[in-house]
């Protein structure tokens, strides 16, 4: 059981749920993840750690309410409690001292780039944030990301804030200016990371992405989060959730994660009436 | 459904001859027909009448063979005994002193290849049901027993870790905690069982059983952490250094393997690990009341030819499969599966495509899976496992229409543990090395056993591995300076 310290909706079916996990808070590094459910009933939710909080014991995650499974989640009231929370899960991200860094994060995968920025900065990197979302409304954590970056850059597809266009025009941006980037993390939707590692690529740039495949157990035994980087099987849970991004088989993931629309969409009929 | 497994009545002796022994008695279970649109368990069980008849066949041998068959060496002639005098809770107890779940046992054992094959009736064609009254006993104890355990050394001050709450976790810790030790389980999931609740399907092994068997081992005075993957959550060394003075390791097979054929990655194709865990842990079966998803196959291929693949193949025909095929590369003779598990699928209409091998699976425009590329086998000479090697048939190729695809073709080590554990030495295939008396691994303090260790075997085997390791953990800690 883990109780909810802290709700908020941070933007439109956008939830931060911060969780008292002591144990979970004092060894997790940024990169990993947990796995959540909430009740008997419930699905094994994988969500990748977004803040920790070592002294109040606490971990905080941020999703979004697209599923049953997340929407119940996020119904979760401060006071309530989660019934099972496993973690920390995957391989922490390697952090280390390489120069300038660019953090990429479209949507929601901005939750998941901020802690590794956190830490790049931390570690003595220059780092270059570029946060994105379809509108100004989605935009999460950009004041967050601002303190932990040397320079953050914002985009929204509609133009609805700062300026319209793609993280990929921003990146190409920076690109352009010539300046030595060591690294780029790459962590959003599935078209948003294809398309950053295509410019990346051409440019010659190492570029790390996140994967959030669909998974069950998060410690290898099911398989489930099975991902093609380079023509190898590998499991998102052990042996990632960071892989190369030159070498994801993207179709094979966008194809994966698709696998249980239509019992979403009979999931959320079913519990549409109770949660709202 | 055959005639002779209708429920049947007790079977009695043939009349005449006065040294005539009754035959082996059936167990009632649900026809076939209706079964297979149930996750209800197939069968009953013994009436107390048909377990008391099935025990008067036993011949109370001085030396009992059975008992040299059985990996935790149940006294089985002793509570055998018992149940033909009627002492059913004296039964309970005398099996009880050796196994710490002995309704589990009694559906899952091998017994065919252990105890029963041993029997000195099997020379005639049939040993006495040991299985049968192992669960009988274990059923009766359940329901109408005062729920009484068994006697405890006094407290030792000693602490162990187990790590893993399957069949070789559960009966170390049962064992340890009966010596006087104090012991925590740590479990990654959020259940107690392992394999016997992510793996083993309803049908086969009801959960409420196993939950009754970890509540028994909870009396004892085990102790369970959920959701603690060790490895992840914390390590081997930081348990050692927290003030646990010893670790048994018994964290199974857990890494599925796939084949590596083309498709593998499509919507559709489940390890069966993944396959069973949404159905029986996640309660797939149950989905939308239960927020895991699966999908229900028309028509579902099973490759693999062990039990996991029939419990895979029997659970797609209960969530509604036309049809349900098991794909094996090799003959019947080859398979591995237990002869009684292989004949309930027969009965449920499974369909074998054996000396079959799978080359390809086929995608539609969505990425699903909308057949299955196969190849015909011979057997050819024999290979290095003894059995005769298949071997393709050129031009042989031909597609199965199916939409779902299940892989059972084994699993490696799960590396979380051997990855965290500095000074844990490890095979080549990953495993961890440990003594097979004792369990020691070349860490000190640090013991293991079941599939952890030996590869994929049965649950009786790793409850065997568990006990000796709980033995090999009761000296080393005697040995040490007294506890605190």
């Amino acid at each position: 059981m883990a109780k909810v310290v802290a709700r908020r909706e941070i933007a439109p079916q956008t939830v931060l749920l911060e969780l008292e996990a002591p144990k979970i808070a004092a060894k997790r590094r940024p990169g990993q993840f947990v796995i959540l459910k909430k009740d008997e009933a419930g699905e094994r939710i994988p969500l990748t750690i977004a803040m920790a909080d070592h002294a109040r014991g606490t971990i905080t995650v941020i999703f979004q309410m697209v599923g049953a499974g997340t929407r119940g989640l996020g119904a979760v009231p401060v006071g309530g409690e989660v019934m099972d929370v496993v973690g920390p899960l995957g391989k922490p991200t390697d952090i280390h001292k390489v120069g300038t860094v660019v953090s990429v994060g479209g949507g929601i995968g901005t939750a998941v780039a901020y802690p590794i920025a956190e830490a790049m900065k931390a570690m003595g990197n220059r780092v270059i944030g570029i946060i994105g979302a379809r509108n100004k409304d989605l935009l999460i954590l950009e004041d967050e990301f601002r303190k932990v970056a040397d320079e953050l850059l914002v985009t929204t597809d509609d133009g609805s804030y700062v300026r319209k266009g793609f993280v990929t025009d921003v990146l190409k941006e920076v690109i352009a200016r010539g300046a030595p980037i060591a690294e780029v993390l790459a962590i959003g939707p599935v078209p948003m990371m294809k398309a950053v590692c295509k410019v990346t690529k051409e440019a010659g740039i190492k570029t790390v992405v996140s994967l959030n495949p669909i998974m069950i157990d998060g410690t290898g035994m099911c398989g489930g989060c099975r991902v093609d980087i380079g023509g190898q099987t590998k499991f998102a849970c052990v042996d990632g959730p960071e892989f190369d991004g030159h070498l994801v088989n993207w179709d094979v993931l966008g194809t994966r994660l698709s696998a249980y629309k239509a019992h979403e969409q009979e999931a959320c009929r079913l519990h549409g009436a109770e949660k709202r | 459904m055959t005639p002779e497994n209708a429920n049947p009545s007790p079977a009695p002796a043939p009349a005449g001859g006065k040294k005539q022994r009754p035959p082996r008695q059936k167990m009632p279970e649900q026809p076939a027909a209706e079964r297979v649109r149930n996750f209800n368990e197939v069968p009953y069980g013994y009436s107390a009448d048909l377990a008391q008849l099935e025990a008067s066949r036993c011949l109370q041998c001085k030396k009992p063979a059975c008992v040299d068959g059985c990996p935790v060496c149940v006294d089985i002639p002793g509570f055998i005994k018992k149940v033909a005098e009627g002492d059913f809770l004296g039964a309970a107890r005398t099996l009880k002193a050796d196994n710490s779940l002995p309704a589990v046992c009694g559906r899952v054992c091998p017994q065919e290849e252990q105890c029963e094959k041993l029997c000195v009736l099997a020379k005639k064609g049939e040993s006495v049901a040991v299985g049968r009254l192992e669960r009988f006993v274990a059923d009766y104890e359940r329901e109408r027993g005062t729920g009484e355990l068994p006697p405890k050394a006094p407290p030792s001050g000693f602490r162990v870790a187990v790590v893993g709450s399957g069949p070789a976790g559960l009966t170390c810790a049962g064992e340890l905690v009966k010596k006087g030790h104090r012991v925590t389980v740590f479990e990654a999931l959020h259940k107690a069982g392992g394999v016997l609740v992510y793996g083993i399907p309803e049908f086969r092994l009801p959960k409420a059983i196993v939950g009754a068997e970890v509540d028994y081992l909870r009396r004892l005075g085990v102790e369970i952490e959920f959701n603690a993957p060790v490895g992840k959550s914390e390590t081997v060394d930081e348990l050692l250094a927290s003030g646990f003075d010893a670790v048994f390791i018994g964290t199974g097979a857990g890494l599925p393997y796939f084949m590596g054929i083309p498709g593998e990655n499509l919507i559709g194709v489940y390890s069966a690990n993944e396959y069973l865990t949404r159905s029986n842990l996640m309660k797939a079966y149950l989905f939308p009341e239960y927020a895991t998803p699966i999908i229900r196959g028309r028509r579902v291929a099973t490759i693999g030819g062990g039990n996991v693949a029939m419990d895979a193949a029997r659970t797609a025909l209960r969530l509604g499969a036309e049809k349900s095929i098991i794909v094996y590369r090799r003959s019947r003779q080859e398979m591995p599966a237990r002869i009684e598990e292989i004949h309930h699928a027969e009965e449920e209409g499974l369909e074998f495509q054996l000396l079959t091998a799978p080359v390809r699976v086929l995608g539609d425009e969505a990425g699903r899976v909308k057949g299955l590329e196969c190849l015909r086998m011979e057997l050819g000479e024999p290979d290095a496992s003894g059995r005769r090697r298949p071997v393709p048939i050129k031009g042989s190729e031909y597609v199965l229409d199916v939409d779902t695809v299940v892989v059972a073709i084994g699993n490696g080590p799960n590396p979380l543990i051997p990855q965290t554990t500095p000074g844990l030495a490890t095979g080549k295939h990953g495993n961890i090395t440990a003594d097979e008396a004792t369990g020691q691994t070349s860490k000190p303090g640090v013991f293991a056993g079941g599939d952890i260790v030996t590869g994929a075997a049965t649950v009786i085997l790793a409850m065997g591995a568990g006990r000796r390791a709980a033995t090999a953990i009761d000296a080393y800690l005697r040995a040490k300076k007294p506890a605190g």
